[in-house]
C-alpha cells in the first residue's frame, strides 16, 4: 500500500519536470502558428489555437535573411567537424599505434592543454585572427575549433583496444601504416568516431561566443548571432511569433538528430562531454 | 629514416593548431595582463605593472558581474545537483515510461541556449499587450504583477538561476543516472536481508557508492556556472551592463568587443582573475572530496 502511494507521487514528480522540460517547447511551436493580430490580442495567452498559420514562418525567411544563416551555419559546421576529424583521427594515430620518441612526453603535454579554459586563450585568438584579417571569414570562425585534445584522447583510447595482432598481420601482408588506419583501424572504431562526429555537430551548431566576437557583418552570422541580432533588430516592431517560428526552425534539425542517434549522444556525453 | 618522421608528421597538424590558438595565447594573455596602457590599434604601451588588475577590480562593472555570477554558482550548483539527484532516484525506481522519461529531459542538451532563452524571455516579460504567462500565474494566485526581463533584480535573477537549472539539468540527469544503475545489486540485497529502512539504505550506501559522480557533478558545476554567459545574453540582450545581469565572462567579452572597442589588457586581467577565482574553488573541493568521498 506504502509502495503503491510512493509510486504515484514519484510517477506525478517525474512528469512534473518533464512538464517543465517540454512546456518551452510546446510553446514555441503553439505561439508560432498564432497569427501576429491574434497573439497580440490575447492579453491572457491562449493554451491553444483553432487557427493555425504559416505565416510566421514564411515572415521568418523573408523578413530576415534566417536562410542565410542556416547556410552559414551549415558551412561552417561540415568545415570545422571535417577538419576536426582528420586532425584527431591522425594524432590518436600517431600515440596509439605508431612509436616515437618522447611519445609519453607529448601526450602528457597534450593532456594538460585540457584544463586550460577557452576564456582564457579567446582574447589572444581574437587578436590573431583580427591581425591576420580573418574576420568576417569562414576561415577565422573555423581555424580556433579544429582540434580538441579531449577527442583525440578518447579516440586514442579506442584505437589501443584493437589487437595489435591486426597490426603485425597487416604489416606482413605489406600493408602501409596509414592503408592500415584507413581499411582496419577506422571501420572497426566506426562507433567512437559517430560519437564524436555528432558531439561536435552538436556543439558547432550552437556556438554563440566566438562566432560574435569575430563577425559583425550579417553575412557570416551563424544562426545563434542571427537570432540574437532578430530579437534585436528584426521584423520591425515586436513580432514574437515570426520570432518563434525562427526559434522553431533553429531547434528542429538538432532535435531530429537527436531522436534519431538518441542511445549513441547520451552515452558519448556520459563519457566524457560537458556542456557550459 | 622514414620510419620516425611519420609520427611527427601524424601529429603536425594537431601541434601546430594547439601551439598557436592554445599554448602561445595562454603565455600572451600574461603578457597582456601586465601592459598598461595597451593600444589595440598601434600594439604600443606605456609600462608595465599591475595598473590592469586594479583597473578592473574597481570597475563597478566588474563588480556587478563578480556579485552576479557568485550568486548564480551558489543558487544554482545545490540545487540542480540536489534536484538531479532526486530525479534520477526517481527514474532508478520506475521500469514503465522510463527511457520516455530520460528521452524527455535530455532535450534541453541538444537545443541552441540562445534560440530557447527567447521562449523563457516571452514566458516571463511583461509587455504592452500581456503581462506574461508565468506573471499572469503570481496573479491567479494573488500575487503581484511582476516584469521578471525589466524588473526589479531579484527576479531577474530569479529566471536567471530558473533558466540556467534548466539548461545544465541533461547531463546531471544522465551522469546520476548512470552512476545510480552501476551500483552493484547485492548491496542492496544484502540491506533487505537485514531489514535496513529505505533512508539509511540511501545514506549507507547510495550516497556512498554514487559519491565519486557526484562530486565530479560539483566540480564541472561550480566550473560551468563561474563562466555563465550565453544563457545571460538570451534572457537579457546582449547589452548585459544596461541590464545589470553581466558576468565575469560577459566582462572579458565586452571589453573585447562591442561598446568598449577593445581593451585585451583588462580583458586579459579580468579573464586571469576567473581563472584564479576557477582554480582556488576546484583546490577546495578536491580538499574537501578527499575527507568526503569514497573511493572503491
Amino acid at each position: 500500500m506504502k509502495t503503491k502511494a510512493g509510486r504515484i507521487v514519484n510517477y506525478i514528480l517525474l512528469s512534473l519536470w518533464g512538464l517543465i522540460v517540454l512546456f518551452p517547447f510546446y510553446w514555441m511551436i503553439l505561439t508560432s502558428v498564432k497569427g501576429y493580430g491574434a497573439y497580440n490580442s490575447e492579453y491572457v495567452p491562449k493554451f491553444f489555437t483553432l487557427s493555425p498559420t504559416m505565416e510566421n514562418y514564411i515572415t521568418a525567411f523573408t523578413a530576415v535573411p534566417l536562410a542565410k544563416y542556416f547556410l552559414n551555419t551549415f558551412i561552417f559546421t561540415v568545415i570545422t567537424t571535417l577538419l576536426m576529424m582528420v586532425v584527431v583521427i591522425l594524432s590518436a594515430f600517431a600515440f596509439a599505434r605508431l612509436s616515437f620518441k618522447g611519445k609519453d612526453l607529448v601526450f602528457s603535454l597534450f593532456l594538460s592543454l585540457m584544463m586550460i579554459p577557452n576564456e582564457l586563450v579567446i582574447i589572444t585568438n581574437f587578436v590573431t585572427i583580427t591581425d591576420l584579417n580573418l574576420r568576417n571569414t569562414f576561415m577565422g570562425l573555423v581555424l580556433p575549433s579544429v582540434t580538441s585534445v579531449f577527442y583525440i584522447y578518447l579516440l586514442k583510447e579506442n584505437f589501443e583496444q584493437i589487437p595489435e595482432n591486426l597490426y603485425k598481420a597487416a604489416k606482413v601482408d605489406g600493408t602501409s601504416d596509414f592503408g592500415y588506419l584507413i581499411k582496419v583501424m577506422l571501420p572497426i572504431s566506426k562507433p567512437t568516431i559517430v560519437t564524436i562526429t555528432i558531439l561536435k555537430v552538436i556543439e558547432c551548431w550552437n556556438s554563440y561566443v566566438w562566432p560574435r566576437l569575430i563577425t559583425d557583418d550579417q553575412n557570416y552570422f551563424l544562426v545563434s548571432n542571427g537570432i540574437q541580432e532578430i530579437r534585436e533588430n528584426g521584423f520591425g516592431r515586436e513580432n514574437v511569433p515570426a520570432m518563434m517560428a525562427a526559434v522553431v526552425v533553429i531547434s528542429v534539425p538538432l532535435v531530429v538528430i537527436f531522436l534519431i542517434f538518441r542511445h549513441k549522444i547520451m552515452d558519448g556525453v556520459a563519457r566524457g562531454g560537458t556542456k557550459g | 629514416m622514414k620510419k620516425s618522421i611519420t609520427p611527427w608528421l601524424c601529429l603536425l597538424p594537431a601541434i601546430a593548431f594547439l601551439g598557436v590558438f592554445m599554448v602561445y595565447p595562454l603565455v600572451d594573455v600574461v603578457v597582456y595582463s601586465f601592459e598598461e596602457g595597451y593600444n589595440f590599434a598601434s600594439g604600443s604601451f606605456w609600462g608595465t605593472g599591475f595598473y590592469n588588475f586594479s583597473y578592473v577590480l574597481h570597475d563597478p562593472f566588474f563588480i556587478q558581474a563578480l556579485k552576479n555570477t557568485f550568486i548564480i554558482v551558489i543558487i544554482t550548483v545545490p540545487l540542480s545537483t540536489g534536484i538531479a539527484l532526486l530525479i534520477s532516484l526517481g527514474l532508478s525506481n520506475i521500469k514503465a515510461l522510463r527511457d520516455l522519461f530520460q528521452t524527455v529531459y535530455f532535450l534541453p542538451y541538444v537545443t541552441n541556449t540562445l534560440a530557447v532563452g527567447l521562449v523563457f524571455m516571452i514566458l516571463f516579460k511583461k509587455t504592452a499587450y500581456s503581462d506574461g504567462l508565468v506573471s499572469l500565474l503570481i496573479q491567479l494566485f494573488g500575487g503581484p504583477s511582476v516584469d521578471f526581463i525589466d524588473g526589479p533584480y531579484w527576479a531577474k535573477m530569479f529566471v536567471m538561476c530558473f533558466y540556467t537549472i534548466w539548461v545544465v539539468m541533461p547531463f546531471k540527469i544522465l551522469i546520476l543516472t548512470s552512476a545510480l544503475a552501476s551500483v552493484d545489486p547485492v548491496y542492496y540485497k544484502a540491506a533487505q536481508v537485514d531489514a535496513t529502512p529505505k533512508w539509511r539504505v540511501f545514506f549507507k550506501i547510495t550516497l556512498p557508492m554514487i559519491s565519486p559522480m557526484v562530486f565530479y557533478l560539483v566540480i564541472t558545476g561550480f566550473i560551468g556556472a563561474f563562466k555563465a554567459y550565453s544563457d545571460e545574453v538570451a534572457l537579457f540582450g546582449t547589452n548585459l551592463n544596461a541590464a545589470g545581469m553581466n558576468t565575469i565572462v560577459g566582462y572579458v567579452y565586452d571589453m573585447l568587443y562591442g561598446n568598449s572597442g577593445g581593451y585585451p589588457s583588462y580583458a586579459s586581467a579580468a579573464a586571469l582573475i576567473l581563472f584564479a577565482i576557477v582554480f582556488t574553488i576546484t583546490t577546495i573541493n578536491l580538499m574537501v572530496s578527499r575527507k568526503t568521498v569514497y573511493y572503491q
